[in-house]
């Protein structure tokens, strides 16, 4: 029996689930925004992580794994994170097999760098553009399953909603096509969500624009677990600019970048002063609380702005060239000035989301039928990813979700094509008529200024520092967005219903993240709240839970498995 | 130019594939730092002709706004070039915006370049590996090939390259640089080489390298400076090596 399964989202996570599930013989249908080439992933700039250990430092899986477990401050389950760790060295193997032109050695083996929060080189990269050619290996194994007619892709087309049976199965998606702005729904036995991340709810941030998280809204508001949407990373070093902030990667300070700024004309490098063991490179929910220190309560920012200085221009000007051309790329076109020559300026961005779809060992969802697989889920990085761990987690849960996905839909009774058509149309005509009842709307409110307003209080309120009074504000905020969004006018039936549709998915993710942050009174990972500085096993060592109702989110919460590694302190100044 | 100063932006305009294209002026006001696609944030907010006349926002496509994606390719003052990485300050004002024309028109701006991939299928533009199961590392490659190879591996698929050349366009069935460049950069990975003889055969037939007419347009557009003539030539000698190769083994 051909099981077919439906993979939404071309990102690395999206197309190693769609290659598993090829490999076994089963037809995949793969969703995308943009063609897969396209997706975020090709972002990713410094590298992947796994302790291959080539550098004579004893490096080791478990290492990798302990570091992991610490830098996410014990949030993440920990069988999960181990069995990524194991399977890291050989998800490099694979990449380099399929072409990936990684940096060598001398010698021709595979180059490592290091990174934050660790004290190995455990990181490959092919210059700064390593996750460009992850996507593009994948992107072409998944073509050869194409001209095999195991996998079509169905790019140009956004997932709206999923299709749930009475049971409360998930039997397929509707999805609308991005150029002629057809609604279709599409049956599947079962369907992997592999949308990423979610930075767009904070108006600018590293991601992609295209990172609206309205995915994984829609399959909330059907009922799907958010698990720990309080977790959302600052990326200490990016570039502020008007229409996104953009990365200046870690690997700047792998390769021996400093972050200073002037005090008493000297320049002072504060992260090497306050964490002599880690110095530059310490995890990046400390470097980003290090720097709003640095520029808001000392009032040090460079020129009196809110930027630091990244340093870079001192390194060999050959490892610049072809270990770091990409951002030096990124950097001279957009402020016109060479890294080389004078410091970046930089300040901390909304960058990656720890939290996502709540998924079990095998990446399913409480939602039979549906798995979910990278930045969308939550599984593996805990209250603080660890940086180059996230390829790594999107390529290991593509390897996992995938046959679980094919185990899934061959243990089905009834195959959903064999459903009645009803089930499907009755999700279609309902989308249809959300569609037409948006498109009616003539009000006054301006979706694009809703947008910016929503970002505004989301960065301003919701990122590194937390206050309890003013996530309550921020909320209250939103709920009133949330009511001026009845009152909005659609300039058009195309890109601008589609973003209508998206923005309101994001005002409901956005009162999950807001209120979830103001239920956990601590402070873990990248959640701070100076009136809760520390860590409280006691009461908070749990996995939140985000259940969607029209009134708001309902939360439950779940004990962590720390069976392997026992909690401790986290100390980044001391060995 | 200054913080605040007006410019415009004038806009071919088309509903869909086969509606009568038409201009449209915007009046915008200068922020350092600006890009094109934050010009056409401008107009999404406020759709408002410099008559004062409503209109609908205008469509067009990106992601990453880092020049990485190659959604956002389209015709600024007359050069194929990403919106995302072009900024105002560098341009003639008015700021001309047009849709690539060597694609199919979608709506506006947007054009549907499907055919790039199309033609990664036709030439077999992959390393064909056995299985993802463990095997074991690569095959080793040596920092001088790995340093040849990579900036080849950068392409961003925007079809500027195509966009520029004169020897695409619609009578002809040219793939184009890009396509090619996949071709040379399969090569030069060792497993990739291994199924070469079929990426070459694709390369001499009809639309391959032989239809190039080394006008050279494609290296001068290349948003990511891909040595795109070098690659061309490289591919064209080993397709003709190989060609010759077969016709000895006959
Ligand atoms: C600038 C930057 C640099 C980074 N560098 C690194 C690094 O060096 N190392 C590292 O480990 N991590 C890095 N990360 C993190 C990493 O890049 C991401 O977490 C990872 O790529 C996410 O991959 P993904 O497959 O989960 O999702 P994505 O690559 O974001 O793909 C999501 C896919 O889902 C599709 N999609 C979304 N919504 C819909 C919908 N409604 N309908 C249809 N399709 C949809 C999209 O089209 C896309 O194909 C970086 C992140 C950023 C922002
Ligand atoms: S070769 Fe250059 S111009 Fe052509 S598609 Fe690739 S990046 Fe664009
Ligand atoms: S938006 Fe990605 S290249 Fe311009």
């Amino acid at each position: 029996m051909k099981a077919n399964i439906i993979i939404i989202g071309g990102g690395l996570a999206g197309l190693m689930s769609a290659i598993k599930v090829a490999e076994s013989g089963r037809h995949v249908k793969l969703f995308a925004i943009h063609p897969t080439r396209r997706s975020h992933s090709v972002c990713a700039q410094g590298g992947i992580n796994a302790a291959k250990n080539l550098k004579g430092e004893d490096d080791s899986v478990w290492k990798h794994f302990d570091d992991t477990v610490y830098s996410g401050d014990f949030l993440a389950n920990q069988p999960p994170v181990l069995k990524m760790c194991e399977a890291a060295p050989g998800i490099i193997d694979l990449t380099d097999r399929m072409g990936v032109m990684y940096n060598r050695t001398p010698e021709g083996l595979l180059d490592f760098r290091r990174f934050g929060g660790t004290k190995y080189h455990r990181t490959a990269f092919a210059g700064t553009t390593t996750g460009q050619q992850l996507v593009y290996a994948l992107d072409e194994q998944v073509r050869r399953f194409e001209a095999a007619g195991l996998v079509e892709k169905f790019e140009n087309w956004e997932f709206l909603s999923p299709v749930i049976d009475g049971s409360g199965t998930c039997r397929g998606i509707v999805a609308i096509n991005l150029y002629t702005m057809e609604l279709k729904a599409f049956p599947a036995d079962a369907v992997i969500a592999a949308t990423g991340g979610i930075g767009a709810i904070f108006g600018k941030s590293t991601n992609s624009i295209v990172n609206t998280g309205s995915a994984v809204s829609a399959f909330y508001q059907a009922g799907a677990a958010y698990a720990n949407p309080e977790m959302v990373q600052v990326h200490p070093t990016a570039m502020p600019g008007e229409d996104k902030t953009r990365l200046i990667s870690e690997s700047a300070r792998g390769e021996g970048g400093r972050v200073w700024v002037p005090r008493d004309g000297k320049p002072w490098y504060f992260l090497e002063e306050w964490y002599p063991a880690y110095g530059n490179l310490v995890p990046r929910d400390v470097a980003s609380r290090a720097i709003f220190k640095v520029v808001y309560e000392l009032g040090l920012g460079v020129e009196g702005k809110p930027v630091v200085y990244l340093d870079i221009s001192r390194l060999p000007k050959e490892d610049l060239d072809t270990r770091l051309f990409g951002i030096m790329e990124i950097y001279q076109t957009y402020t016109g000035q060479d890294p080389r020559k004078v410091p970046m300026q930089v300040f901390p961005g909304v960058h990656y989301n720890m939290g996502g779809f709540w998924v079990d060992y095998n990446m399913a969802t409480n939602i039979p039928g549906l798995f979910a697989v990278g930045e969308a889920e939550y599984q593996h990085h805990g209250a603080n990813r660890l940086g180059a761990n996230s390829l790594v987690s999107c390529i290991f849960d593509g390897m996992v979700a995938g046959p679980a996905a094919v185990h899934y839909a061959s243990g089905l009774n009834t195959r959903s094509e064999d459903m009645a058509s009803s089930l499907f149309d009755a999700e279609t005509k309902r989308q249809s008529e959300i569609n037409s009842g948006l498109q009616k709307r003539s009000g006054s409110e301006n979706l694009r200024a809703l947008y910016r307003e929503m970002g505004d209080v989301m960065r301003e309120n919701v990122t590194v520092v937390r206050y309890n009074e003013k996530l309550k504000a921020a909320d209250a905020k939103l709920r009133e967005l949330t009511e001026r969004y009845e009152n909005i006018g659609l300039p058009d039936g195309g890109q601008s219903l589609v973003f209508a549709r998206e923005l309101w998915n994001m005002l409901v993710l956005a009162r999950a993240i807001t209120l979830a942050a103001l239920e956990r009174d601590e402070s873990r990972g990248a959640h701070y709240k100076p009136e809760f500085p520390k860590r409280d096993d006691e009461n908070w060592l749990k996995t939140t839970k985000a259940f969607y109702t029209p009134d708001g989110p309902r939360f439950e919460y779940e004990p962590v498995d720390i069976s392997l590694i026992k909690p401790r302190e986290r100390h980044y100044e001391i060995e | 130019m200054k913080q605040g100063e007006k410019f415009i932006a004038r806009i071919r305009r088309q509903e869909g594939p086969a509606s009568k294209p038409y201009r449209e002026e915007f009046e915008l006001a200068f922020r350092p730092g600006m890009n094109v696609i934050i010009a056409l944030m401008d107009i999404q907010e406020n759709p408002v002709t410099r008559d004062g006349e409503k209109t609908t926002p205008v469509a067009w496509e990106c992601s990453c706004l880092e020049e990485v994606c190659g959604a956002c390719a389209m015709i600024i003052n007359g050069v194929p070039r990403q919106a995302c990485s072009t900024l105002i300050d560098s341009l003639e004002t008015p700021v001309v915006i047009e849709p690539l024309t060597k694609f199919p028109l979608v709506k506006d701006l947007v054009v549907d370049r499907r055919s790039i991939f199309e033609n990664f299928r036709k030439i077999r533009a992959w390393v064909p590996i056995d299985l993802t199961y463990g095997a074991g590392p690569g095959p080793r490659v040596s920092q001088e090939a790995q340093r040849k190879a990579y900036p080849l591996s950068r392409c961003i698929t925007c079809g500027n390259c195509l966009e520029a050349c004169p020897q695409v366009n619609s009578g002809s069935p040219f793939m184009g640089a890009a396509v090619l460049n996949q071709a040379t950069l399969m090569d030069s990975h060792p497993t990739g080489r291994m199924n070469r003889s079929e990426r070459l055969a694709a390369v001499r037939a009809k639309g391959g390298a032989g239809d190039c007419g080394n006008a050279q347009n494609c290296a001068r557009v290349c948003p990511k400076k891909i040595p795109l003539v070098d690659s061309i030539a490289r591919l064209n000698r080993e397709a003709i090596i190989d060609g010759l190769l077969k016709w000895l083994e006959k």
